[in-house]
C-alpha cells in the first residue's frame, strides 16, 4: 500500500499538524468547555428535574418545559419585552442613524465634540444610568417632582404602571443610541470617498447621496445593530430590577424574562424552573436573531 | 451624586431584606417547651467550651462583633469567625447552597423569625432542646419565643426582636393640632386633618410591604396561615383580615398614603421634612432614625401602637432575628454555647448597649434599661413605650412555612391596590392564591 516515501511523509506531517493545531486551541477550548459548555450543560441539566420543599427531587423530563410554555407570567413577561422591542429598537435605531449620518455628513461644527457626548452614556455603568433616570423621574423630589413645582403643572408620574416600560425605554435608547451610533458611523467611514464624489458629478444633492449611497452601505452594520439591539431587549434586566426598588407596584417579579428567572431562582428557591426559563429564553433570542441575520445577509448580497 | 445615591439605595435595600420583612413563625402552640429530651448538660456545654475549638458564625447584626470580642476574652479557647455572608435573602440562599453541598455550613446562622420554619421544615437547623432551651421558658417575651418554635421543638434562640410602635413627629402634630391616636379611627381621622391642612404632609407612607401588612393583620387579630406540618392554609378572608383592609383602604381611597417606599431617600427624607408624619414599626427603629435621619432629631416620639377597639392593649411583631445552629455543624455544643452567651448571658447586654432592641424578659424589665433617655426623642424614655409593646403582642400568629418566596410576590399582587382600583381585600386574596400555588408546587398539602 505504501506508494512512496513523500506520501507517507505527507500523511505524517498532516497528523502532527492537525494535532499542533489543537495543541494551540486547547487551552481555549479548555476555559471555553468550562465557562461556557458546562454551564449550559449544567442549565439543561438542572431543568430536567424537580426540587420540592416536600418530596425532595425527582426528575421530570420536558416536564419544566411543558410548564413554561403554559406559564401566564412567562408570557406576559415575554410580551412585554417584545412589545419593548418593536417600539424601543426602531425609535433608537433611527435616532442612531440620523446622528451617524448628520456627523458623517461634515457640516457639524464640533463634530468630534457632539460624538463622544453622544457616546459618553454608553461608558456609564447601566446600574448608574438608571439610579440617576430614577432620581430624575421622581415625583416628589426628582426632576419631574421640581418640574411641577416651579410650573405649576402636574406631569404624569413616569414610574406608574402605565408608563414605566416607556420610561425605561427612554433610559435603555439614552444608553445605547450613541453606541449604536459609532457602528453606523464606522460603517459609513469606510464608504469610498470617490463615489461621493461620482455622485457629486452627477449632480446627486445630500438626500440623494443618502438614499443611493450611504444607506446601502449601512445594510450589514445596521443589521449588526439589530441583532445586538434584539438581544439586548430581550435580556433586560438591570433597568427593571433597580426601578422595582423605587416602583416596587410597577415592576412585577415577572416583568421581563431575565427578572422572572431571577426570582424564581432567588426568592422562590426554583433553580430547576429558573433554569427552565433562561433556555427557553435562550432558544427563541437565537432563532429571532438567526432570522433577522439571514434576512440582512440576503439583502445584503 | 449618583454615588451617594447608589450608596443609600442599596444599604436601604439591605435594610429592607434585613429589617421590615416581619417576624415570626410558629404553629402557635409554644411556650409550654419543656426540655423534652435533653441530651447535652449544662456541665457537657462548661466542658466544650472548656475544650476550646473554632467556630464560624454568619451574621449581619451589627453589635455581634462587640459579642464575639467578649465571648473570646471569657473563653480563650474558642475562636470565633464571625463572617458577613450577606443580609437576608443573601445569606439564606449562601447558607441553603452550603448545606445542599454538605460543605462550608457555618455553625451558627442568624436567621429572622419569618424565614426560619423554611429552614426547620428541612430539619437543616437543630432542635435545640437537645441542649436544654425548653428550659429557657419565660426568658425570652412571648413574640419571639412563639417565633422559634415549630411545634414542641426549638430551631433558634431569639437575638433580637420588633414589638410594634407608633412613631410620630411631635413638631407637625404641635403644628396642626393633631392628638396622638389611640385607635385605628382616631388615626385615619388625623390623616384626614392633616393631609387637609397640608396638602404636602401624609400620615404615614405605603406603597405595600408584606411585613407591615402582615404584622397589621396580626395586631387585628387576624391568623390567615394556618401550619401544621406540612398541611397550610392560607385564608385572608377572615375577620382580623377584614378590620385591616377596611381601615387602610379608607387611607388609600383618601389619597391619605404618601406613595413613597419605605428605606428609599425619598422617604428618609419625608422622614426628615415632615412630609410623612408617623410610622408604626418595629421596636428597632429608633437606632435607625438617629442615624438615617440626623434632620428629625429632637422632633419625633414614641407611642403605643395605635388600637383596633378603644382601650385595647393589643400589637404585633414586626422583624427581628433568631440564632440557629445547623444540623450540619461539627461543634453543635460549642455553637449552643455561643448562642447561649449571645442572646441570654453577658451578650444581651453587650448588645443592648450597643444600640439592639433585645429579646430578653430580663433586660426589658430593667430599669436601667427603661428609663434610659433619649436626646433624639427629646429626652423620652422611648423603651418604656416599647417594653411595653414587647409584653402585649397578640399570641397565636405564624407564618407561612415558605414566607420568604410569599413576601417577595407581595407587590405582584397586593401591590395593584395601590396604584389600580383593585381593593386591598381583593389584592390580598390573589397573594393567597399566588402562595397556594407556590405551596402547591412545592409539595405542601393545602387546606
Amino acid at each position: 500500500m505504501v506508494s512512496g516515501h513523500s506520501n507517507v511523509r505527507g500523511a505524517w506531517r498532516t497528523q502532527d499538524r492537525s494535532w499542533i493545531g489543537w495543541r494551540f486551541v486547547g487551552p481555549f477550548m479548555a476555559v471555553f468547555a468550562l465557562v461556557f459548555l458546562a454551564p449550559i450543560a449544567y442549565s439543561i441539566y438542572l431543568s430536567l428535574f424537580r426540587t420540592r420543599l416536600i418530596g425532595g427531587t425527582v426528575f421530570v423530563g420536558a416536564g419544566n418545559y411543558l410548564d413554561v410554555l403554559r406559564d401566564p407570567q412567562f408570557w406576559s413577561a415575554f410580551t412585554r419585552v417584545a412589545v419593548f422591542l418593536v417600539v424601543q429598537v426602531p425609535i433608537m435605531l433611527f435616532l442612531a442613524l440620523l446622528i451617524a449620518l448628520a456627523i458623517d455628513s461634515g457640516r457639524l461644527y464640533g463634530s468630534a465634540f457632539f460624538r463622544i457626548a453622544v457616546f459618553l452614556p454608553y461608558a456609564v455603568p447601566a446600574v448608574v444610568a438608571t439610579l440617576m433616570w430614577g432620581f430624575m423621574y421622581g415625583t416628589r423630589f426628582g426632576l419631574i417632582g421640581n418640574i411641577n413645582q416651579a410650573l405649576g403643572v402636574s406631569l404624569p408620574d413616569p414610574l406608574s404602571p402605565g408608563l414605566i416600560l416607556a420610561s425605561i425605554g427612554n433610559i435603555v435608547t439614552w444608553e445605547y443610541v450613541g453606541y449604536n451610533m459609532l457602528i453606523l458611523y464606522s460603517a459609513l467611514r469606510v464608504v469610498s470617498p470617490s463615489l461621493y464624489e461620482a455622485a457629486a458629478l452627477d449632480g446627486a444633492g445630500q438626500l440623494r447621496i443618502i438614499w443611493a449611497i450611504k444607506l446601502p452601505a449601512l445594510r450589514g452594520a445596521l443589521s449588526i445593530a439589530t441583532i445586538f439591539s434584539i438581544i439586548g431587549s430581550f435580556q433586560l434586566f438591570n433597568e427593571p430590577s433597580i426601578l422595582k426598588a423605587l416602583a416596587p407596584n410597577s415592576i412585577t417579579t415577572y416583568f421581563t424574562p431575565n427578572l422572572y428567572a431571577y426570582s424564581l431562582s432567588f426568592a422562590g428557591q426554583r433553580f430547576d424552573y429558573s433554569a427552565t426559563v433562561a433556555i427557553v429564553m435562550g432558544v427563541i433570542t437565537m432563532v429571532i436573531a438567526y432570522l433577522v441575520q439571514l434576512r440582512g445577509t440576503r439583502k445584503a448580497v | 451624586m449618583t454615588m451617594t445615591r447608589r450608596r443609600a439605595l442599596l444599604l436601604g435595600a439591605a435594610l429592607t431584606l434585613s429589617l421590615t420583612a416581619a417576624a415570626c413563625g410558629s404553629s402557635g402552640d409554644a411556650g409550654s417547651g419543656t426540655a423534652a429530651s435533653s441530651t447535652v448538660s449544662d456541665a457537657d456545654l462548661q466542658k466544650a467550651l472548656d475544650t476550646g475549638g473554632t467556630l464560624t458564625v454568619w451574621a449581619w447584626e451589627p453589635t455581634l462583633k462587640d459579642v464575639v470580642a467578649g465571648f473570646q476574652a471569657k473563653y480563650p479557647k474558642v475562636k470565633v469567625n464571625l463572617v458577613n455572608a450577606g443580609t437576608g435573602n443573601d445569606q439564606y440562599t449562601a447558607l441553603q447552597n452550603a448545606i445542599k453541598a454538605g460543605s462550608g455550613v457555618p455553625d451558627v446562622a442568624q436567621v429572622e423569625y419569618y424565614a426560619l420554619p423554611q429552614f426547620a421544615l428541612a430539619k437543616s437547623v437543630a432542635d435545640l432542646n437537645a441542649f436544654g432551651a425548653g428550659k429557657l421558658n419565660g426568658t425570652f417575651t412571648p413574640g419571639p419565643w412563639n417565633a422559634v418554635h415549630v411545634g414542641e421543638s426549638v430551631y433558634g434562640l431569639p437575638m433580637d426582636s420588633g414589638p410594634m410602635a407608633l412613631f410620630y413627629n411631635k413638631d407637625v402634630f404641635d403644628k396642626y393640632g393633631l392628638t396622638v391616636p389611640a385607635t385605628w379611627d382616631e388615626y385615619v381621622a388625623a390623616a384626614e386633618k392633616l393631609h387637609k391642612a397640608d396638602p404636602k404632609a401624609y400620615i404615614a407612607n405605603d406603597t405595600g410591604d408584606a411585613g407591615f401588612t402582615t404584622s397589621m393583620i396580626w395586631q387585628a387579630g387576624g391568623k390567615p396561615y394556618t401550619v401544621a406540618g406540612t398541611d397550610v392554609g392560607v385564608n385572608f378572608g377572615d375577620d382580623g383580615t377584614r378590620k385591616f383592609t377596611a381601615t387602610w383602604q379608607k387611607l388609600i381611597d383618601g389619597k391619605l398614603l404618601a406613595p413613597v417606599t419605605s428605606w428609599s431617600d425619598a422617604w428618609y427624607k419625608g422622614l426628615g421634612d415632615g412630609s410623612i408624619a408617623t410610622l408604626v414599626i418595629g421596636a428597632w427603629m429608633p437606632a435607625n432614625l438617629e442615624s438615617g435621619v440626623k434632620t428629625g432629631s429632637g422632633k419625633w416620639r414614641v407611642a403605643p401602637m395605635p388600637q383596633w377597639e378603644a382601650g385595647g392593649k393589643a400589637t404585633a411583631e414586626n422583624g427581628g432575628s433568631s440564632l440557629a445552629i445547623p444540623e450540619a455543624g461539627a461543634n453543635k455544643a460549642l455553637a449552643y454555647a455561643f448562642v447561649k452567651y449571645a442572646n441570654v448571658d453577658e451578650g444581651v447586654k453587650t448588645r443592648v448597649d450597643g444600640g439592639a432592641f433585645p429579646a430578653t424578659t430580663a433586660q426589658l424589665q430593667d430599669t436601667a434599661f427603661q428609663n434610659k433617655e433619649f436626646p433624639y426623642f427629646g429626652g423620652q424614655k422611648v423603651n418604656e413605650v416599647l417594653a411595653q409593646s414587647a409584653a402585649q403582642v397578640v399570641t397565636g400568629w405564624s407564618y407561612l412555612p415558605f414566607q420568604v418566596y410569599a413576601n417577595s410576590v407581595f407587590n405582584d399582587t397586593v401591590g395593584k391596590a395601590y396604584t389600580s382600583a383593585t381593593t386591598l381585600q381583593d389584592g390580598l386574596k390573589a397573594w393567597q392564591d399566588a402562595s397556594v400555588k407556590y405551596g402547591q408546587e412545592q409539595g405542601f398539602t393545602i387546606k
